[in-house]
């Protein structure tokens, strides 16, 4: 044995960090932090990723950073990374591929769209996934002339996203947030512990620090629910009814903000109460076309925004015999009714009825009685000058758990219906817009799908439709795009359905297509319902033997489950290796006191020695768009407009001065709104485009910000200092003031398509559900899903929720990563755990109506009694993604997905009904109800897909990361 | 055996406020990122993309269910569940170091760390065994114990900007749930801290007088006022809504 020694070794405190440190945007979730990547000089002289942490300047994530974050070198050094283009050489679904060179992949590429395009565009469906350059993406569909685009928010969070904008001019997350700093009370709703990530936690924990009350509403209590002060486990798919409850509970006691609702929302608009005018329950306008309110100073109608009127909430109007009541009349009559009081809805919600009522007396205290007065003079969009600021300190986030159901389209706008009546929306305390946003739906684009062989589309493909007008049908009433978006199926289908592209292609519904292109979307594993029997759609073959969708090609960056059914493979370069931009014309990163956009930049050139290479998707789109001699792409002369992506980002023009990035752009400063440097020749906002913007960029950090003036910091869709600002910067062209609109007019001019007026008519078996669904108030009716599987024979929910470190399927070859979540079993309540007599390490069969699955079971008591989870994309195909094919990922992970059909089952009405919202389209994921029986251990998981030959070599046994000084 | 101090100048430590921690993990995954390049040898994977991967991790997050007891009028409160991370708590009377053969664990006089000098260590292992936290992990491919430094190549670095001079895993805690400083000193923000909430120790039964404190869950669910008042109604007629309505809106 050694002898003890008190003299203590010398340890370096203070070595060298790092030869350089490159700011740029993650991109391992969807949250966009900025991260600094700390950069060594290796033996080779080349510079290598060291270390990954969070940027302190950065507007999202200010200095901190996730797990998926810091493990993002894990990423960018992942065995699963493709190496070069791939041509299938095996059936599909086989993995069999051979490298070719970019030469031949693009030719290829060319060679199958080119004749498309001349012929008939609409037989190319391009659709992206996680993508985070949809104005750039969706440009591309619209010159080469398809209407079949979209991104995944049909499968991801439309509905959240449709019903903020259409009640409010914008939603959560990237829409709007909390006003961390001020609020008192925080209500979370159905939030998976993402979208956003870091963002939440930073302001839960300001939430904390100063000890506001945060409740969770959610029927699995884990994460950020774990930390809260109240669970409410709800049962899934009652949200909606909760939350009116909620409201009934308000309206009955008058807790609600007269004067809010007066000035800014439709709530004292007369709506036409004449059952027999074709404008039956549209809004009444003066003869001047503007929204008709009664004047409470003389009684009698006036337009809603004219000089000095003061809006009567309980107007109403007699003419010809007809009441025309005003919109909060007709508020008060549904929510005051019986139906919707805490007593009615608690065997439904499982929410005890007093919880209802003392979370409504909170709701109603913190609003009014502990409401916050900033003093700050503003200015409203009718000239009134305000002293003050007055804010209702209650504050609300939701996501996919309250939208991804058949009715999470009302059950949004309900909850929006809650901020607004307690006056919490742009107020101090509330929730805050966060630029672009404000912006109302009559402000965005309406879709576009007229179809002209070898010319551009018409017009952008998504957008928000008005009315009946606005579907995209074809001159026989059929849907003119492939996943029926804009169809009256699913008449408001703002974000298209991706998940529908795959079967309706596969059953040539409503017509045939000939090549799916696919860009980071992996619609042959988790992205998709019903994945075997995708997988079986894309491999399928006719009669002759040829494929039934004739050509797939998918752009990713690893080996992913999707790239075994592609034909010719466009390999994507790691997030470190890329441009990118976080534009303002897209999903920018804003703040609610700033306009923000970023970058992502090369941090490392994208190297794959001994192998073609990979590129960048956006560069490799806009060689094909030259190749194809796509308009915009293609200059006079015949050369590229365009060299690649950076030159893109820096010189395109969507409007004149306003490009992907809004900071560094080339004119002179001019006042607050737009300042750049001195003498720079530079300014921020609207300006020419900066051939060196993306220096810029990079020098300062990777983003930009712009902030907004103090006056115009809330009450922006009504603050002219804001409306001015937001000329100014460059978001919209002109001034763009709006009321909230409680009453949806869009709606109702479907439901009266359903009753038989106008000129476009809905097919007959679908006006019962128009009239039902799109219901100008918000409302509440069962999962659809509860009316063809028997509650009775399937009486558990299934959810799964995406875990804080791991996101997404290419998570799970993240060698951290895969530590932390690298299976995942079916989490069950205690009363179902009991029943069943299960013990740990036990296996279940669960089935839906649909499928069933074999997978392992553990218990959790902090769960709704008739609710089973688990979590979501852990389970891996064998041979995916470099892993080995005995991985616990791919053994005994699994996916819920199989238990899901695109399509509810049969009824009996020989009818096959879509398991998506009725108003939007948005996937019906959390609607799936199950049964659960113990069954004897398998050997892995049930169904088991088969093996994928991987195109990448086997990985490493072991990682042992060196870099710079250490190798 | 290595003898401990008799006593150190500072007691540097973290305090985690188990309150706030959501169980997100980040605090694992920059600790595992900064110490890979850093003190001594990197922290490996090995089988990293295979059946059994095992993998070096100086901090861990676990998850517990807690169901509490009936409360007074029979009802079961909802079960609540809890996330505890943990690293070495550098202890004051650390049995890793007093059962360390080599003299390669120590704990510094200067500030109370907890270190293992990696040139002495034979991995022996004795050190994870003493260890009542389970707080240090074997190094699959050196074969060396690792454990947490407190990041002390990065509190002491000038060569870091001053606000990044604490550990890896406080810098980027997104929910603030993890502070640094020194817990010798009364005054400092963490013992402040310790003292307005409460703070523990982990298993003080162990007799190991950790330096990290754990600040404990504020309760949950349980004061609920279930006599909290509702809201009156402004009329018991739905009718009268309206009425209410038009007095209230002369009232503006």
């Amino acid at each position: 044995m050694i002898a003890p020694d008190r003299t203590q070794p010398h340890v370096d405190t203070a070595p060298k960090v790092s030869d350089e440190i490159r700011k740029t945007t993650c991109y391992m979730c969807a949250c966009r932090c900025g991260i600094d990547v700390h950069m060594k000089r290796g033996a080779d002289g080349k510079l290598q990723v060291a270390y990954i942490e969070g940027n302190r300047d950065h507007p999202v994530n200010r200095g901190v950073l996730c797990a998926k974050g810091s493990a993002g070198i894990m990423q960018h050094l992942s065995p699963a990374r493709l190496r070069a283009p791939l041509k299938r050489t095996g059936p599909r679904g086989s993995g069999q591929f051979e490298e070719i060179s970019w030469e031949e992949a693009m030719e290829t590429a060319r060679g199958w769209l080119a004749p498309l395009r001349e012929q008939a565009p609409e037989k190319l469906a391009f659709f992206t996934g996680r993508d985070q350059s949809q104005s750039f993406t969706s440009w591309w569909a619209q010159a080469f002339g398809t209407p079949n685009y979209a991104a995944h928010g049909g499968f991801c969070s439309v509905n959240m996203a449709a019903a903020g904008i259409y009640t409010m001019g914008g939603a959560f997350w990237e829409f709007g947030s909390p006003d961390w700093e001020r609020t008192k009370l925080f209500m979370l709703f159905g939030v998976a512990e993402d979208h956003d990530s870091n963002p939440i936690k930073m302001g839960l924990g300001k939430l904390k620090a100063r000890g506001a009350k945060v409740i969770g509403v959610n029927p699995i209590r884990t994460g950020y629910n774990a930390v809260s002060d109240e669970w409410v486990g709800i049962t899934p798919g009652t949200d909606g009814l909760f939350i009116l409850s909620l409201i009934h509970c308000l309206l009955k006691a008058g807790r609600i903000d007269l004067s809010y609702l007066a000035r800014f929302t439709n709530a004292p608009v007369l709506v036409n109460g004449d059952p027999k005018s074709p404008d039956h329950g549209l809004l009444l306008t003066t003869d001047d076309g503007v929204h008709m309110v009664i004047d409470r100073r003389t009684g009698k109608p006036a337009p809603f925004d004219g000089e000095g009127v003061e809006p009567d909430l309980a107007g109403s109007l007699r003419r010809a015999g007809v009441s025309h009541r005003s919109v909060m009349q007709h508020i008060a009559e549904r929510y005051l009714s019986d139906d919707y009081a805490p007593e009615t809805t608690e065997r439904l919600t499982g929410i005890p009825a007093n919880t209802t009522r003392r979370i409504a007396a909170d709701l109603a205290r913190t609003a009014f009685d502990e409401a916050i007065t900033l003093d700050r003079p503003w200015t409203d969009f009718r000239g009134h000058r305000h002293e003050t600021m007055t804010g209702r300190p209650v504050s609300f986030h939701a996501m996919r758990g309250i939208s991804a159901h058949s009715n999470g389209f009302q059950t949004c706008r309900a909850l929006h219906l809650l901020q607004i009546l307690l006056g919490a929306v742009e107020t101090p305390g509330g929730m805050r817009f966060k630029p672009p946003y404000p912006k109302p739906a009559t402000a965005h684009p309406k879709p576009h799908c007229r179809v002209t062989p070898g010319k551009p589309l018409d017009g952008p493909h998504l957008g928000f439709v008005q009315g009946p007008d606005d579907l995209c049908l074809t001159e026989d009433g059929s849907p003119a795009r492939i996943d029926k978006a804009f169809s009256w199926e699913n008449p408001m289908s703002a974000h298209g359905m991706m998940h529908m592209v795959i079967s309706n292609a596969h059953a040539g519904d409503p017509y045939p297509i000939d090549t799916l292109f696919l860009y980071m979307a992996n619609m042959a594993w988790n992205s998709s319902m019903n994945t075997a029997e995708v997988q079986r759609m894309l491999s399928d073959t006719d009669a002759g033997g040829d494929y039934v969708i004739p050509r797939i090609i998918v752009s990713d960056a690893y080996s992913s489950e999707m790239v075994a059914y592609a034909d010719l493979v466009l390999p994507d370069t790691t997030y470190l290796e890329r441009h990118d931009c976080i534009s303002l014309l897209d999903r920018p990163i804003s703040e609610p006191e700033a306009a923000a956009d970023a970058i992502r930049w090369p941090v490392v050139e994208p190297e794959r020695p001994g192998h073609a290479g990979v590129r960048g998707f956006q560069s490799t789109l806009l060689d094909l768009g030259h190749r194809l001699k796509l308009p915009g792409m293609t200059a006079a002369d015949g050369s590229p407009v365009y060299s690649d992506y950076a030159d893109y980002i820096q010189t395109h023009e969507r409007r004149a001065g306003v490009g992907p990035l809004a900071g560094w752009r080339v004119g002179e400063a001019e006042g607050e709104s737009t300042p750049a440097t001195a003498g720079s020749g530079l300014r921020h906002g609207r300006g020419a485009p900066n051939g060196a913007q993306l220096d810029s960029y990079i020098r300062n950090g990777g983003f930009w910000t712009g902030h907004i003036p103090e006056e115009a910091a809330f009450y922006k869709p009504w603050n002219r200092a804001y409306q001015d600002w937001a000329v100014a910067i460059g978001l919209y062209d002109k001034p763009l003031p709006y009321v909230f609109s409680l009453w949806c007019e869009p709606l109702r001019r479907f439901q009266l398509a359903a009753e038989g007026q106008g000129r476009r008519q809905p097919p007959d078996h679908l006006r019962a559900r128009i009239r039902a669904t799109l219901d100008p108030l918000p409302i509440w009716y069962p999962p659809l899903q509860d009316g063809h599987a028997d509650p009775v024979e399937f009486p558990l929910h299934a959810l799964t929720q995406r875990p804080m470190a791991m996101y997404h399927s290419w998570g799970s070859q993240n060698a951290w990563l895969r530590q932390i979540h690298g299976m995942n079993p079916l989490y069950v309540p205690t009363g179902v755990w009991e029943a069943n007599g299960f013990r740990t390490g036990d296996w279940a069969r669960v089935t839906s109506q649909h499928g069933e699955i074999t997978v392992p079971v553990a218990h959790m008591a902090a769960l709704n009694p008739n609710t089973v989870w688990t979590w979501n994309a852990i389970g891996k195909r064998k041979g995916a993604w470099a892993l080995d094919p005995e991985a616990p990922e791919a053994k005994k992970g699994f996916l819920l997905n199989h238990l899901i059909h695109e399509l509810l089952p049969p009824k009996g009405d020989g009818l096959r009904w879509s398991n998506s919202d009725p108003v939007t389209g948005q996937a019906a994921w959390f609607d799936l109800r199950v049964k659960i029986e113990k069954v004897a251990a398998p050997r892995q998981t049930y169904p088991d897909t088969g093996t994928q030959r991987s195109p990448v070599p086997p990985a490493p046994q072991t990682v042992r990361r060196t870099t710079g000084a250490k190798e | 055996m290595t003898d401990l101090p008799e006593k150190t100048e500072r007691k540097l430590g973290l305090v985690i406020d188990l309150d706030t921690c959501v169980g997100c993990h980040a605090c694992v995954i920059a600790c595992k990122g900064w110490n890979t390049e850093n003190y001594g040898a990197p922290l490996a994977d090995a089988d990293a993309y295979g059946t059994d991967p095992v993998g070096a991790f100086l901090n861990r997050i676990h998850t517990f269910e807690v169901q509490p007891d009936p409360r007074e009028d029979g009802s079961l409160p909802p079960a609540q569940m809890f996330h505890l991370p943990k690293s070495c708590l550098h202890c004051d009377d650390a049995p890793c170091v007093t059962v360390c053969p080599t003299g390669a664990s120590y704990k510094r006089v200067e500030d109370g760390i907890v270190l293992v000098n990696e040139t002495d260590c034979i991995g022996c292992g004795l050190c994870a065994w003493a260890c009542p936290y389970g707080a240090r992990e074997m190094d699959p491919a050196e074969k060396v114990m690792k454990k947490c430094t407190l990041c002390v190549d990065r509190i002491y670095n000038d060569n870091l900007p001053e606000a990044d001079r604490q550990p890896a895993c406080v810098r980027t805690c997104p929910a603030g749930a993890r502070h640094f400083g020194d817990l010798a000193d009364p005054d400092s923000a963490v013992s402040r801290l310790v003292e307005a909430r409460g703070g523990m120790d982990l298993m003080p039964e162990q007799g190991t007088k950790p330096v990290n404190k754990y600040l404990p869950p504020r309760p949950r669910d349980a004061e609920i006022d279930v006599l909290a008042p509702y809201l009156a109604p402004v009329d018991e007629h739905p009718k009268g809504f309206l009425g209410w309505l038009d007095r209230a809106l002369g009232k503006l």
